[in-house]
């Protein structure tokens, strides 16, 4: 395991995980005995998502409508207005950028029970290239009205958002990733949609972060706290609806703030975030994310490096923040 | 039958009458789309073929219509009205502020809208999945859904048509308003997607073309597409955009009349040929 601060998000200090697509998956077949109301709708995908462990499990509720995302979505529509509980999942490239105009009016606009699952989501698949990132997902979900919006950022939080988003009538987002990410929560914990957790306490700047920059976060703090910077850091895995309260208390107690996401800077949580702020408290505020680009082939450990996304940039962004503030 | 035929044909020309008095309340809206959909609509409603209940419109048992040319709105409006869903009074609040009467149907706002309509496309993958929900809980319930043929442009739904096809959906009957007109002209000249029947044939459809206009052929096509097990039917529905007052669009030098309501002056006009 390379270093904490110079290593990629996915080399983190934390212990080994699996991968939040393989927690979606195991976390959706259990649930299938708790919902028989469940149907799943796959477009061709299924042994990527991770929902061929539910389809397995329960052929009669598991339906594999070939690659076409917008009819995916309909028919999740249709389910659901016939009174089941629809969940649709694909590359979050493909089920967002493809599908939007079904998940705005098939979905959102009658508000459904429709559960949406984007996997592959960011750069962190790798070699496959920047058509199969979804980069830009959570912008979109987010600009759905009355849509839920999840990113977890461990194993763990995945099993419980996955587990929370059945108990949330209406339509939701849940974005989740291929590789085996860092482990930020203990087996069992539980996250409450809505609720921001507060995973490191810290006095100074707060960094925000969701997804697999959780755990660069935490790194991040490590390395500021030998040199006397306390950092705070919360996991804003609920986008949308956002948790003001928390977001005020960092403002306020720590008078800076960094957000870090695997997202395009246009939209994602340092938009939603930042908006927030503005109107509640404003501090000095530093980004770590894309940027406006596209990504490229490559390893998922060389793509984090070069486009930033490690606890050094995080470290370097909180630090700008924490002098900000001071200036 | 025949009795229920004529009976049929007398509620038909009242529907006529709702759309073009509602459009011309509503001062924009599609009156022309409204009323080649017309004996389909009135057939589906008050032919016997739909079970439902204005009373309970969310009953989970319903047969379900989903009007994906959502423009046609006025149509299905007047029909819900003449079953009972909402007061016949209500029609004239047609696209105006406060109404769940919107432009395009909103099934958050008004009991008996089956789906959200108005961008095109999209109503037949919503019809699968209700027919597939049929399926999993094991119910005896139909789903009906228009489309119209410029909307036969849309992509999605010939992935519809291939996964009711792939199911084997017997429980799903599409019908195509085949009015030849879109926005800008004719629909075969606009994107010419003919032979419809024998693209939905190719995906696995049971099809059945018709003069849409005329009732009989309209309820014999409904009957046939009842008894028909094992593939979802297609009905072509070839029919006139502005059927019932054609002599009116002809001497107003405009047969297609998209999305335009017929001014004040011409209700009455208009009124009387639908009579």
């Amino acid at each position: 395991m390379a270093m904490a601060g110079g290593s990629s998000a996915l080399q983190s200090k934390r212990p080994a995980g699996k991968a939040t697509r393989d927690a979606f998956g195991r976390a959706l077949e259990a649930l299938g005995a708790d919902y028989p109301n469940l149907v799943v709708v796959d477009a061709d995908v299924s042994n990527s998502t991770r929902t061929e462990w539910f389809g397995k499990k329960y052929p009669d509720r598991f339906f594999n409508v070939g690659i076409a995302e917008s009819n995916l979505v309909g028919v999740a529509a249709g389910l659901a207005s016939s009174g089941k509980t629809a969940l649709v999942s694909s590359f979050a490239a493909f089920i967002i950028c493809n599908a939007y105009d079904q998940l705005r009016m098939s979905v959102a606009y009658p508000g459904l029970d429709v559960k949406v699952v984007g996997s592959h989501a960011g750069i962190s698949i790798g070699e496959d290239g920047a058509s199969q990132m979804g980069i830009e997902d959570v912008a979109l979900a987010c600009a759905l009205p009355d849509f839920v919006v999840l990113v977890p950022a461990d194993d763990t939080s995945a099993i419980s958002l996955t587990q929370g988003m059945f108990k949330h009538i209406g339509p939701v987002y849940l974005r989740v990733g291929r590789p085996d990410v860092p482990r930020i929560y203990p087996e069992g914990t539980q996250l409450t949609i809505g609720k921001a957790n507060v995973v490191r306490p810290g006095k100074d700047v707060t960094i925000i972060a969701n997804g697999l920059m959780v755990g660069s976060a935490l790194d991040a703090a490590d390395t500021l706290a030998a040199e006397g910077i306390d950092a705070r850091v919360v996991d804003m895995h609920t986008v949308k609806p956002l948790d003001r309260a928390t977001l005020e208390a960092a403002a306020r107690e720590t008078g800076a703030l960094v957000i870090a996401e695997e997202h395009l800077a246009h939209g994602g949580l340092g938009s939603v975030v930042a908006m927030a702020v503005a109107e509640i408290h404003p501090v000095p505020i530093r980004y770590v994310n894309v940027g406006d680009q596209f990504g490229e082939s490559g390893t998922p450990e060389g793509l984090l490096e070069k486009y930033g996304l490690t606890a050094d940039r995080v470290a370097q962004a909180t630090r700008a923040a924490f002098r900000a503030k001071k200036a | 039958m025949s009795a229920n035929l004529d009976q049929l044909k007398v509620t038909a020309k009242i529907i006529r009458a709702d759309i073009l008095r509602s459009t011309t309340a509503a001062g924009s809206g599609h009156p022309s789309s409204s009323l080649s959909a017309t004996e389909v609509v009135t057939a589906l409603y008050f032919g016997g073929f739909m079970k439902h209940d204005a009373k309970n419109p969310r009953w989970p048992d319903r047969d379900r219509f989903i009007l994906s040319k959502g423009h046609a709105a006025p149509v299905l409006y007047a029909a819900l009205a003449e079953s009972g869903y909402f007061p016949k009074a209500d029609l004239l609040t047609l696209r105006k502020l406060g109404s769940p009467l919107e432009g395009h149907p909103n099934y958050k706002r008004l009991g008996g809208v089956e789906a959200s309509t108005g961008s095109l496309g999209q109503g037949l993958s919503i019809g699968v999945g209700q027919a597939l929900a049929a399926r999993v809980d094991k119910k005896d319930f139909r789903v009906f859904v228009m489309t119209g043929d410029g909307e036969l442009g849309e992509g999605q739904i010939w992935e519809a048509a291939a996964t009711a096809g792939k199911y084997k959906l017997d429980n799903l009957v599409c019908i195509v308003d085949r009015n030849h007109f879109q926005q800008t002209g004719a629909a075969e000249d606009v994107l010419n997607m003919d032979p419809i029947d024998g693209k939905f044939a190719a995906f696995g459809w049971h099809t059945i073309t018709i003069n849409g206009n005329d009732m009989g052929e309209v309820v014999q096509a409904f009957q046939r597409a009842q008894e028909f097990k094992g593939q979802p039917t297609c009905i072509v529905s070839l029919t006139h955009k502005g059927q019932g007052i054609l002599p009116l669009l002809e001497k107003l030098g405009d047969t297609n009349f998209h999305g335009k309501p017929l001014p004040e002056k011409y209700l009455e006009e208009a009124l009387a040929l639908v009579k």
